[in-house]
């Protein structure tokens, strides 16, 4: 266990080092930081002229919309951060001197993964804390079950980074981005048939859409943590861009958590057997 | 008698069809330095790496100091030096050493006062704070030699430790290696630099194509004498008789060369000589270099 701790360690400290962490962190505050100025004028606006209603519904609105691309930002950095951590120094051969220490390789894997993981922890808290305070602070509004919404959020990240660790373990730092965001790809456009082929009533699409979220289950997390921040009217009535049509089994959680034990589990075994 | 530190019984490993190393055999007892040589591609490295757990033997098997090879924990007793060193060059050198000594279980005190002691050693004390990226190839060679010697191991893996570095570096190396060879430790080296293998090792092993060819002690290859004589004249049994002092009698340009092993045997071959009437004009005898064995053996 020391030795996963020492891993981790170093995988933060090279991200504070390299700026890694410095540039997320400025860049999410920068984000967070815009947020607030345009909520600031849109809620005023919605003040003046609105309902409550309908100032309810705005806001949500704008909420989800800066949560979206957060949690695409949360997204991306989960597959950057981890992509070249094994990839890279195997590539290098930095690895081969980690390697013959008297650590076993499942201790270095699963230190890496730990590492990147409390980065973007941190950037997820960052980002997604950051708007729902602003949204408490600036438009006195919270989103519902915002606690879990941020969970699924994180989940997501932690199924693409763990893809992610397990490509580095037999891939080059580029094929392995490329295959991650790839089967990103697979399950965002999945994603979309599922709600697509439910509102058009074709049973073949939905049923591909769900296979696909099965196959890399990312975007049904979006779907779930997006259908449990809304206001029940605004998801029921299925209202806005936000609202998802289909929506995911809560055993999907179940299945993303198992699916990030077996894909770990898988990277562990493909980087305990590999030639360094 | 005692177990030696490292074993190999029939290594071999394929990269798919290619077959990187056939057989390797051998054996290296404890305090022994150790010279692992052979041509470019000849598995050298693929070698090494298996023996240290890093690549998997297609076949065969071995012991490192008492454990079979790929064993986790025996490498607290293990150096290593990659021959084609890479590190976290954001590190500073200091730090760098620090991480590697966790990983091997030193803590506090005890790793701060070895990080300085070989910090020193490697004559790195004034760039230990300095970044690894900013260091000369030699500094990161010598960084690398440091990080071998972490937790005072019983066995040193060095694969070409002298590349890139200039001749004070290389005598660094080379005293590096007598002091371990001093304190009982195995070193195993790796270098395409006969001359430093020559004056550091206490045996050799020539590998060719995946294998084991020969093996000696560096004490075989200095009585190994190449005597060359320039005669009066020349006939079959005058050869046939100079075979008895030595082997691969052959005359060669105006000269009659043969190789012997005893170098006081020359007044005998010289008084039999001129018992058979023969005028000898010249006679040189001179030990053959590592170089030449080498090309012999490999070439």
């Amino acid at each position: 266990m020391r030795a996963v701790l020492t891993i981790a360690h170093l995988t933060l400290a090279e991200a504070r080092r390299r700026r890694i962490l410095a540039a997320a962190l400025l860049l999410g505050a920068a984000f967070v930081a815009l947020f607030a100025t345009g909520l600031h004028f849109i809620a005023r606006d919605i003040r003046a002229h609105g309902t409550p209603g309908q100032q309810g519904l705005m806001l949500s609105f704008v909420v989800m919309a800066a949560l979206y691309v957060a949690n695409f930002l949360i997204v991306m950095t989960s597959v950057l951060v981890t992509v070249d951590t094994l990839a890279g120094e195997i590539e290098s051969g930095v690895i081969e001197t980690l390697c013959t220490k008297p650590v076993s390789r499942w201790a270095v894997a699963t230190g890496k993964w730990l590492g990147c993981w409390l980065i973007l922890a941190l950037y997820a808290l960052v980002l997604c804390g950051g708007v729902l305070l602003v949204a408490r602070l600036v438009g006195a509004y919270t989103p519902p079950n915002a606690a879990r919404g941020m969970a699924l959020i994180l989940l997501e990240g932690t199924v693409l980074l763990t893809l992610a660790l397990a490509g580095g373990t037999r891939l080059a730092t580029l094929a392995n981005g490329i295959t991650v965001f790839g089967l990103y790809g697979l399950a965002f456009v999945g994603g979309w048939m599922e709600q697509i082929g439910t509102v058009a009533g074709n049973a073949t699409a939905r049923y591909l859409g769900i296979g696909a979220s099965l196959l890399v289950p990312s975007e049904s997390l979006w779907q779930l943590a997006s259908y449990h921040m809304q206001p029940p009217l605004v998801r029921d009535m299925g209202m806005g861009p936000f609202s998802p049509q289909s929506v995911p089994s809560p055993a999907m959680v179940a299945w993303a958590a198992g699916y990030i034990v077996v894909v770990l589990a898988t990277a562990l075994r493909l980087f305990h057997t590999r030639d360094l | 008698m005692a177990e030696p530190a490292l074993e190999a019984r029939a290594l071999r490993k394929d990269f798919g069809p290619k077959v990187a190393v056939r057989d390797l055999t051998l054996s290296v007892p404890k305090g022994e330095v150790f010279g692992f040589l052979g041509p470019n591609g000849a598995g050298k490295t693929t070698s090494m790496k298996m023996l240290l757990g890093l690549v998997r033997p297609t076949a065969g098997g071995g012991r490192l100091l008492g454990e079979p090879i790929g064993q986790t924990r025996v490498r607290a007793r293990v150096g290593y030096l990659p021959e084609h060193f890479a590190f976290h060059e954001w590190l500073q050198g200091r730090e760098l050493l620090g991480f590697h000594g966790r990983l091997l279980g030193l803590r506090g005190r005890a790793l701060g006062a070895q990080v300085d002691a070989l910090l020193r050693r490697v004559e790195l004390v004034d760039a230990a704070h300095r970044c690894v990226r900013e260091y000369s190839k030699g500094m990161k060679q010598r960084l690398g030699l440091a990080q071998a010697l972490l937790g005072a191991p019983e066995i040193v893996f060095l694969d070409e430790p002298t590349s890139g570095l200039d001749p004070l570096g290389r005598l660094l190396v080379r005293d590096v290696i007598r002091d371990l060879a001093a304190r009982g430790t195995t070193v195993f080296l790796n270098s395409h630099l006969l001359s430093e293998v020559e004056v550091t090792c206490d045996r050799v092993a020539f590998v060719k194509d995946g294998r084991v060819v020969r093996e000696m002690t560096l004490g075989e290859a200095e009585k190994d004498l190449e005597v060359a004589l320039r005669l009066e004249r020349t006939s079959p049994s005058i050869l046939g008789g100079l075979a008895r002092f030595g082997r691969d009698v052959r005359e060669d340009g105006g000269f009659v060369r043969l190789r012997m092993d005893d170098e006081a045997r020359l007044p005998e071959l010289s008084r039999w000589l001129a018992g058979e009437g023969v005028g000898l004009y010249h006679l040189a005898a001179r030990r053959r270099s590592l170089e030449e064995v080498f090309l012999e053996v490999v070439g």
